[in-house]
């Protein structure tokens, strides 16, 4: 169960990066949030 | 948005989608790479750790038992490599055995990845390298290069604090995932608990004599180049040491294992079955927290200038200089080390004696190397090859 949550929480935050990652305006902040997105989705994913 | 934008966002994403890609295809060829075995001649059956305990079939940590029955009965030695994955000269002195020995009197169970899940990832956040390459003379072997801990895809969450089963003494949270933590295991308990439960259920079920556990060290851990020993083994191990020490030219120590220091193979397996539990270490200046960088190389030649140089300082327990820790020294005093227990147990036992033959000790594997030990895949029937 605790696994699904975690699991629920990693979509949900990488739902709201691709949300701020749409809305930004500047390039540094698309970088960064790209950035900062690998690991949820390989997580999500189950690669890492 | 205008035009310019979206290409900007588009832009980025596909470095990111790139980036996502080139790690994701990474991290899953290093979870997924088939390690080959060329079973050798003393062979007899290959089983798995789930034929003892239902709740591991299947898993990812239903690893594979070589069993090697002698001509002659005797008595039964199991020797674990891959409790730490990250510790390859451990899972490479089993396979020397598996690919190259034969059994003359007893039997010999022997595991290449006791803690399989663990062998299918690296250190988060350690820079380690996915995979190392061993030269032979048929061509290349890539092993997988692991982890301490088994895999969080596989087990997670860690708790705040790690109560070990069944002494209560706590431990660090991450040594939930450490199978030389968890034993004797727990039936119903994580993943790793219950791969050591399996392992207890095969050592009872199998009546096994004597229990190897494979291990390395960082210079700057105090047990290094030691066998540390259940009580019930101290005589045994300490006079192997002494005869390798003497014969062989390698410095090896002896250690007790501590009464009250619970989940450790050299405890729990000792306290909890008939068998005698030793733990062998060889030093691996990869794992030191001085090391420079965590590359193939360094794991394999084990030279390292910064290590050396913790060393000047007087800040390890084992010596070290320019020529470092190769993979053949370390995989060589494994070999050496049970070849040499099995002889002294068979001095102390002549009613239930082990001989093991053509397994290449300490001076043999640093002169060939370990790659002229490790037999052709290709030449290999398919009936005698098996994967890791």
């Amino acid at each position: 169960m605790v696994t699904l949550l975690y699991y629920a929480l990693v979509a949900f935050v990488s739902l709201l990066l691709i949300v701020n990652l749409a809305k930004s305006r500047s390039w540094e902040r698309d970088v960064l949030y790209v950035i900062v997105l690998v690991p949820f989705l390989l997580r999500l994913f189950r690669l890492k | 948005m205008t035009t310019r934008l979206l290409a900007q966002k588009i832009v980025v994403a596909a470095l990111g989608l790139a980036l996502l890609v080139t790690a994701g295809i990474s991290f899953r060829r290093s979870r997924n790479l088939a390690e080959p075995v060329v079973l050798g001649p003393g062979v007899t059956s290959v089983k798995k750790l789930g034929e003892y305990f239902a709740a591991i079939r299947g898993t990812v940590n239903d690893c594979n038992l070589y069993f090697m029955e002698g001509r002659e009965p005797g008595a039964t030695m199991l020797v674990l490599g891959g409790s730490h994955a990250e510790e390859p000269a451990g899972r490479l002195a089993a396979w020397l055995l598996v690919e190259n020995g034969a059994v003359e009197k007893g039997r010999m169970i022997v595991v290449l990845s006791a803690s399989r899940s663990a062998s299918t990832m690296t250190r988060l956040g350690g820079a380690y390298p996915p995979d190392f390459t061993i030269g032979t003379p048929s061509g290349p072997r890539t092993f997988r290069m692991g982890d301490r801990w088994t895999n969080p895809l596989d087990q997670w969450p860690d708790p705040e604090v790690f109560i070990h089963y069944p002494s209560r003494q706590e431990l660090a949270y991450v040594d939930v995932r450490n199978l030389n933590r968890t034993w004797p295991g727990r039936p119903n308990g994580t993943l790793t608990e219950k791969t050591a439960f399996a392992f207890m259920e095969m050592i009872r079920r199998e009546k096994v004599d004597v229990a190897i556990d494979l291990h390395e060290a960082e210079l700057q851990y105090p047990v290094i180049s030691t066998i540390v020993t259940h009580q019930r083994g101290q005589e045994l191990a300490t006079m192997a040491s002494m005869m390798l020490t003497d014969n062989e030219g390698f410095k090896i120590g002896t250690e007790f294992s501590p009464l009250t220091l619970h989940g450790l193979s050299h405890r729990e397996i000792g306290d909890h079955s008939q068998a005698v539990s030793l733990l062998f270490e060889a030093p691996e200046p990869f794992l030191d927290a001085t090391r420079g960088i965590t590359s193939r190389e360094q794991l394999l030649t084990g030279r390292d200038e910064f290590v050396v140089k913790a060393g000047k300082h007087g800040l390890l327990f084992e010596d070290i200089d320019e020529k470092g820790w190769p993979i053949a020294v370390r995989v060589g005093r494994h070999t050496s080390a049970i070849l040499q227990v099995a002889e002294t147990w068979s001095e102390d036992n002549p009613a239930k004696p082990l001989a093991i033959s053509s397994v290449p000790r300490y001076a043999e594997v640093i002169e060939k190397g370990v790659g002229a030990f490790l037999q052709d895949v290709a030449k290999a029937p398919k009936d005698r090859l098996a994967y890791e």
